[in-house]
C-alpha cells in the first residue's frame, strides 16, 4: 500500500512538470509534435529509472560510507552524464530500432532536471532502494502523461483563433495552467 | 562600449527567462513570494558570475573535447558552496527553495552562458555577461514574484496590502505561476510591436 502512494503521489498527485515545475525547458521545447513528446516520454522513463538507481546505490555504498556526502551534486551530475552516453552506445549497438525511435532526445536528457531532481528527491525523503525505483517509475510516467496531453493540446491549438499578442509561447503557458489547476484536482486523493 | 553591451544584453534584449525561455524551473517554482524570488536570484548569480569568471579564467588551457564535463565540475563547486552557505545562515529560505538549490547545476542559464560566452570571451567581459544575465534573471523572477504575492496573498515581501480573503489564492498555487508568465510575455510581444 506504501508503495502504492509514493508512486501515485509522484504519478498525478505531485506531478513533475505541472505541480513541481522540474523539467519545464524540454516540455516547452519538444511538445510541438505528438510524435517528439513520446520518443522523449519513453527516453525519460528509460533514463530516469536507471540513473536513480546507479546514483541511490553510490550514495548509499559510496559516498555515505567514506562521509562524502558533500560531493553528491558533483558525483550525481557526472554519473549522469556518462550514463546517457553509455546508454546510448548500448542501444546503438544492441537495439537499433529504440535507438532509432529515442536517439536524439538522449543527449538532450543529460541536462533534464528531471533526471537529477529525482536523484536528490530520493535520497532527501529517505526511500529505500525499492521505494526509489517505484518513485522514479511514478515520476517518469507523470511526465509521460502530461506532456502527451500537453502535445496533442498544442497540435490543435494551432489551428485555433489565438490573439496576436499571446500566439506562440505565452498561449502554451496559459495552457499549462489549465492543465495544472486540473492536476491540482488530484490533490487529496488516497489520503495524501 | 563592447564592455557595456556585453552587460547590457543579457538584461532585456536577450533576458534569459523571458526572451530565451530557459531556466524556466526556478523561475516558475520559487516565484510565489517576492522573498523566496529574491533569494533564488542571489543564489544563481553567485554561481554564474563565479563559474563564468573561473571558466574565462582557464578557457585557454581547456581542452576541446572534455569542456562540458569541466564546466559541470566547476559550477557544481559553486553550487556545493553556495547550498552549505544557504544551510549554515537562511535555513528558512533553504526550507522553502529545497530542492531547486541543488538544481541550480542544471539550470540551462548557467550552462549556457559558459559555453556560449565564457569559454570565447576575456575574464572582464565574462564577469560583466555574468552580471547582465543575473540582473535579467532578477527581474523577471523578482517581477514574478510580486505579482503572485500580491495577488495571490494581499501583500509585498511579507508585508500586508489589503485583506488576505479577498485575494486570489490560486496566484500563489502553480497554475498561477503559468498565467502570470504567459501574461508578461503578451505583454512584452504588445510593447515590441508597438515600439518597431
Amino acid at each position: 500500500m506504501k508503495l502504492f502512494g509514493i508512486f501515485f503521489a509522484a504519478f498525478l498527485i505531485n506531478n513533475i512538470l505541472l505541480i513541481r515545475f522540474i523539467a519545464l525547458c524540454a516540455f516547452f521545447g519538444v511538445s510541438t509534435k505528438v510524435d517528439t513528446s513520446v520518443g522523449m516520454s519513453f527516453a525519460v522513463i528509460f533514463v530516469m529509472t536507471i540513473s536513480s538507481a546507479v546514483s541511490w546505490l553510490i550514495y548509499y555504498f559510496i559516498l555515505t560510507p567514506f562521509h562524502l556526502e558533500f560531493l553528491r551534486t558533483a558525483v550525481f551530475i557526472l554519473t549522469i552524464a556518462s550514463l546517457v552516453q553509455l546508454e546510448e552506445l548500448y542501444l546503438k549497438k544492441m537495439i537499433p530500432t529504440l535507438y532509432r525511435a529515442m536517439g536524439i532526445y538522449l543527449p538532450l536528457i543529460t541536462t533534464n532536471c528531471a533526471i537529477l531532481a529525482v536523484a536528490f528527491l530520493a535520497i532527501d525523503y529517505r526511500y529505500n532502494f525499492l521505494e526509489s525505483m517505484i518513485y522514479s517509475l511514478g515520476v517518469s510516467a507523470g511526465y509521460a502523461l502530461a506532456i502527451i496531453l500537453f502535445a496533442y493540446v498544442r497540435e490543435r491549438m494551432a489551428a485555433a483563433p489565438i490573439p496576436r499578442w499571446f500566439q506562440g509561447f505565452p498561449i502554451a503557458f496559459i495552457t499549462a495552467a489549465l492543465m495544472s489547476l486540473a492536476f491540482l484536482g488530484f490533490s487529496g486523493m488516497f489520503g495524501l | 562600449m563592447n564592455l557595456w553591451k556585453d552587460f547590457n544584453q543579457g538584461i532585456v534584449r536577450e533576458n534569459p527567462v523571458l526572451r530565451l525561455m530557459i531556466g524556466l524551473c526556478p523561475t516558475l517554482a520559487v516565484s510565489n513570494n517576492a522573498i523566496n524570488a529574491l533569494g533564488m536570484s542571489v543564489a544563481v548569480a553567485f554561481v554564474l558570475i563565479g563559474s563564468n569568471l573561473v571558466i574565462a579564467l582557464i578557457r585557454k588551457i581547456t581542452p576541446d573535447e572534455i569542456r562540458i564535463p569541466i564546466f559541470l565540475i566547476i559550477i557544481s563547486t559553486f553550487v556545493t558552496v553556495c547550498d552549505y552557505v544557504m544551510q549554515a545562515y537562511t535555513q528558512a529560505l533553504y526550507q522553502a527553495l529545497g530542492v531547486f538549490v541543488p538544481l541550480i547545476v542544471v539550470n540551462c542559464i548557467i550552462l549556457g552562458r559558459a559555453e556560449a560566452f565564457a569559454y570565447k570571451n576575456p575574464v572582464l567581459n565574462s564577469v560583466l555577461d555574468g552580471v547582465g544575465m543575473s540582473l535579467g534573471f532578477t527581474l523577471a523572477l523578482g517581477s514574478i514574484g510580486v505579482i503572485r504575492e500580491v495577488l495571490g496573498a494581499g501583500s509585498v515581501f511579507g508585508i500586508p496590502l489589503f485583506d488576505e480573503r479577498i485575494a486570489a489564492t490560486i496566484m500563489i498555487l502553480p497554475p498561477g505561476a503559468f498565467i502570470t508568465i504567459g501574461c508578461i510575455m503578451a505583454f512584452l510581444n504588445k510593447m515590441e510591436n508597438k515600439v518597431l
